[in-house]
């Protein structure tokens, strides 16, 4: 990913945008379950069902919905809320702005869409993939995942049957397995191994040292951790991306 | 329920604002080469801080979220398919949840 090949034959628009949606099922399919158990959720705690799939709709994070719905129900004030919100979804600028250097695309309109599917799981796919210099790539694998994501929660606040508890329990490793997917195969290059380890040994200091001390949220904790293992890195190996 | 939506919209707004500004205007700007390693080594640092401790909590039980993430790893190194390795991951799980 550092050194991103060039194409020989540059893919069409529409080319671009079905490998986008294809490199986006593995994204979908660890969506709907979480997208289900998020639709439950919400209707166990008797969240009106518009509001429920309004979220789904508009917001587009997971992590944040899951705990807007338990802070809502918890009668949190609502600018509380819309700030924690707002922490949780920081990390998604440091996306943003590592997307920001590799699209080629410029129209804003195409960048503002693009933007909003800009999630922790499209974006390790797009910026483990080449084609993500395209911008119709990175729309269709953004689009799949909200596709999915709508899909869930609808059959989640409508279909609540209910999986069996077992396999609820097992899909919750759905898209960490992908993280591990995604990271494992890029672990070839000194560089890129000594930032992902001093990510985790970062994580480790902030979950079991400083958060006895000081309150931090997961998504506070990944936006420090991220930002110490890139910073590190980018300080201590001068010839990364040097072309 | 109007207020209630209303919540939505700005959960929905400072959602997106996020995601929005650096695509809108740093592209544009000639950042400095440290930034710019800084931003190459993003997705890793991401990802490795995304997986852990996430992953021990992601299941029922510690073994089975260890049991899932070991099978995923394994997966991971013989370069399978992506989808074989979130499907390995998920039965790592299932198998030590029913059977241990």
């Amino acid at each position: 990913m550092a050194t991103p090949i060039q194409q020989a034959t540059p893919l069409s628009n529409q080319d671009a945008f079905r490998s986008g949606m294809r490199a986006g099922i593995p994204v979908a399919v660890g969506y709907i379950p979480i997208a289900i158990a998020f639709g439950l959720l919400a209707k166990s705690f008797d969240m009106p069902n518009v509001i429920t799939l309004a979220m789904s709709l508009f917001i587009f994070a997971g992590a944040s919905q899951f705990i807007g719905i338990q802070l809502i129900m918890a009668g949190s004030m609502y600018w509380e809320i819309v700030l924690t919100t707002f922490i949780l979804n920081l990390r998604h600028f440091l996306m943003s702005a590592s997307l920001s250097q590799r699209i080629e695309t410029t129209s804003n309109r195409f960048l503002a869409a693009i933007a909003f599917g800009v999630t922790d799981e499209t974006f390790s796919v797009a910026s483990t993939r080449n084609e993500a210099t395209r911008g119709h790539f990175v729309l269709g694998l953004n689009l799949i995942a909200f596709f999915a994501w709508n899909v869930g929660t609808w059959i989640g606040v409508f279909l609540a049957f209910g999986l069996p508890q077992s396999v609820q329990a097992s899909m919750g490793i759905a898209l960490y397995a992908m993280f591990i997917g995604l990271l494992v195969p890029s672990l070839t290059r000194k560089p890129v191994i000594v930032v992902a380890a001093l990510a985790v040994v970062t994580q480790v200091v902030l979950y079991w040292g400083v958060a006895s001390f000081i309150p931090l949220s997961s998504g506070l904790s990944i936006i420090i951790a991220t930002i110490v293992a890139a910073g590190v890195g980018a300080l201590l190996y001068e010839q990364e991306g040097a072309t | 329920m109007i207020s209630l939506f209303l919540l939505v919209l700005a959960m929905a707004l400072v959602t997106y604002v996020p995601r929005l500004v650096p695509l809108l205007w740093l592209r544009d700007l000639k950042l400095p080469p440290l930034l710019k390693r800084f931003l190459l080594f993003t997705p890793y640092a991401v990802l490795a801080s995304l997986i852990f401790p996430g992953i021990l909590y992601s299941t029922s039980s510690l073994s089975s979220a260890l049991a899932g993430g070991v099978f995923a790893t394994m997966l991971a190194l013989l370069r399978v398919n992506l989808m074989l390795v979130v499907l390995g991951g998920i039965l790592g799980v299932y198998v030590v949840e029913t059977f241990i």
